[in-house]
């Protein structure tokens, strides 16, 4: 019943059992541990037939898989799939797009959250750092479909956004920017902004909340003005985590919000607006090519990982050597 | 902090960091506030358009209170049955799916929070696996097809059951119980399931509601299930349904530019209706997830 009769080895650390004791031993422990076992092994069948056998299905992106088919009846086609993909142009086109957000998101995105947690930071008023953190905060919770619900409201042409600039001046009609394609990866980059970058602080604040204070003292009395504090004391000691965020950020290129681009994507900006998810959705639910759509996800998980060690590699040998990951 | 105390006898440094310290304070403060003010004006403006007759919102030209307060638009929303069955799916999929979610995590980390589990190395390593590696949508759709969870309500359930994420989070904790908790309670013949009920789940409340609060938040939130796997329309929650007016409004918009205002502006009255009543709930438990999103946080970050 108690612990220690579970945790000690059954037999002697001497000579090395044989298989068949192994065996036995790990049956008779196994047995003993029936709670234990029959805790975990739900777990486990849900990663078998959740997690595993899809990844067993990503082999149709090898065949030529049909609605009438069976995963196992389809016939293989080798490379096929992967040799199609390489002369499609819409395929070309949402690679396009996919990066032009993801590094506009990468540009300013990334930095963003980076200066706002040392603004907030450096606020020595704690009523303000919560109401500031309280409200930047919030868009995180907001769904996309709430919020590309409330852009519509917002750049509509009697909307917000029309208002603001014709009383400014800025512009003379109003006109709705979510029909104006050329805006697209403008509107799809900042609207993300607007909603990550303050949710975006809160690892950020965390590790800065570790950083000894007695640094700043000693600085402010070599005479080191804020700006300086920030520059020698506040951005050294986050290395570490804006490296690794800057690897996970890298390594997601390829990818991009399905959510977003779903509810933001509409006919008169879908040539800029196509992504590589919502393709492979348009692909392989909408039209049923499911071979096919599936080769073009696997493709882009590899060229994914491959970023994800490439930058991993490159990091390192910024960060002396040490690895992030 | 630290920061307050400023060190006293080094009188240059004081009077000329003095100055630059309120330079630097009130420039800091003032692009924190506007920066609240992009996110709260935006958001209550949503809200007072939401409140707002369908004649003012046609004309527009209001920032922080309609020019025609009216109910109508909310009056329209709830008028229409779809709602209330919306409403009705989105509440019972989020509150089952995350007390299931909550326990099988739990259940499961318990069993491999204990070092001495018979296979555990094999069963860590495929955790990993499916944290890195998965197959994606088109073959997770071929599944759920298989599995004949299409167009069922138990794919907002099943599929969502587990996440070897939450099962670390809940690893981590249930190790730092002390073990002689554990061990009298064996001690006095309760069985590992016994401690895992009575002990554990009482004593890991901080650690079960931090994950209940973010599960319940993506339940809550979440369209994708619905868009890949759901097409019958009695079981849509409140964010497809708002998806769908959307898009409605959407090709209406592009259709009529100029054209028939009424029907438009109605469509954009039950939008703005739609989208406060989905965001309510959100709202509602924001003090709590902003409680527990800092110890959420602490609970991620520590390594296995």
């Amino acid at each position: 019943m108690a612990k220690s009769a579970l945790t000690s080895p059954d037999q002697p650390t001497n000579d090395k059992p044989s298989i068949g004791q192994r065996v036995k031993s790990f049956a008779i422990d196994y047995f003993r541990q029936w709670q234990l076992q029959t805790m975990v092994i739900p777990g486990i069948l849900f990663m078998i037939v959740f997690c595993f056998v899809p990844i067993y299905g990503l082999t149709i992106a090898f065949k030529s898989y049909t609605v009438i088919d069976t995963l196992d009846s389809a016939p293989w086609v080798g490379l096929e799939n992967f040799r199609i993909i390489l002369s499609d142009r819409y395929f070309w086109d949402s690679v396009v797009n996919t990066l032009a957000i993801s590094f506009l998101k990468l540009g300013i995105g990334f930095i963003l959250p980076i200066v706002l947690a040392i603004m907030i930071y450096e606020v020595r008023y704690n009523r303000f750092k919560k109401f500031v953190q309280t409200v930047s905060y919030l868009p995180h919770f907001l769904s996309w479909i709430v919020l590309g619900g409330m852009m519509i409201t917002w750049f509509s042409t009697t909307g917000l956004f029309n208002q603001l600039l014709l009383d400014l001046g800025l512009i003379s009609n109003a006109q709705n920017i979510l029909l104006d394609a050329n805006k697209y990866w403008w509107i799809a980059t900042l609207s993300d902004i607007w909603k990550e970058s303050g949710w975006g602080t809160i690892l950020y604040l965390a590790i800065m909340a570790k950083i000894d204070p007695t640094y700043y003292e000693a600085a402010k009395i070599d005479g080191a003005g804020r700006l300086r504090q920030i520059w020698n004391i506040t951005l050294p000691n986050m290395k570490m985590i804006i490296s690794l965020n800057l690897i996970l950020t890298i390594s997601g290129l390829l990818g991009s919000n399905l959510d977003q681009t779903l509810v933001l994507m509409n006919s008169q900006n879908r040539e800029k607006a196509e992504v590589i998810n919502s393709y492979v959705y348009r692909m392989g639910l909408a039209q049923g090519d499911f071979s096919y759509a599936t080769a073009v996800g696997l493709g882009v998980s590899i060229v994914s990982v491959i970023l994800l060690l490439t930058a991993n590699k490159v990091t390192s040998k910024m960060n002396d050597n040490q690895s992030v990951l | 902090m630290g920061l307050l105390t400023k060190p006293s006898g080094i009188k240059p440094t004081r009077i000329k960091g003095g100055l630059d310290n309120r330079v630097f304070d009130t420039v800091n403060m003032t692009l924190l506030l506007l920066f609240t003010v992009a996110i709260v004006v935006p958001l209550w403006n949503v809200l007072v358009s939401s409140f707002s007759s369908g004649q003012s919102l046609a004309q527009g030209g209001f920032v922080f209170w309609p020019t025609e307060f009216s109910l109508e638009n909310y009056r329209a929303v709830f008028r229409d049955a779809g709602i209330w069955q919306a409403f009705f799916i989105s509440v019972s999929k989020t509150v089952v799916g995350v007390s299931t979610h909550v326990f099988f995590c739990a259940m499961v980390a318990y069993g491999l929070s204990k070092k001495y589990l018979r296979g555990r190395r094999l069963y860590v390593a495929m955790g990993v696996i499916t944290m890195f590696f998965s197959g994606g949508m088109i073959p997770t759709y071929l599944l759920i097809k298989s599995l004949g969870l299409l167009n069922s309500f138990w794919v907002y359930i099943i599929p969502a059951l587990f996440s070897y994420y939450d099962v670390v989070i809940l690893m981590n904790f249930f190790r730092n119980v002390p073990d002689a908790l554990e061990e009298s309670a064996k001690i006095d013949g309760a069985g590992d399931w016994r401690v895992f009920l009575s002990l554990f789940i009482p004593l890991s409340m901080p650690a079960l509601a931090t994950i209940a609060l973010f599960n319940g938040v993506g339940q809550w939130n979440d369209f994708m299930t619905t868009k890949l796997y759901i097409t019958d329309q009695s079981l849509y929650p409140l964010q497809m349904m708002l998806y769908e007016i959307i898009v409605q409004s959407q090709t209406q918009s592009m259709q009529n530019i100029g054209g028939s205002v009424v029907i438009e502006t109605t469509t954009k009255g039950v939008q703005l209706a739609t989208i406060v009543i989905t965001t309510l709930p959100i709202l509602a438990i924001y003090p709590l997830l902003q409680r527990y999103f800092i110890s959420g946080m602490m609970l991620g970050a520590v390594k296995e």
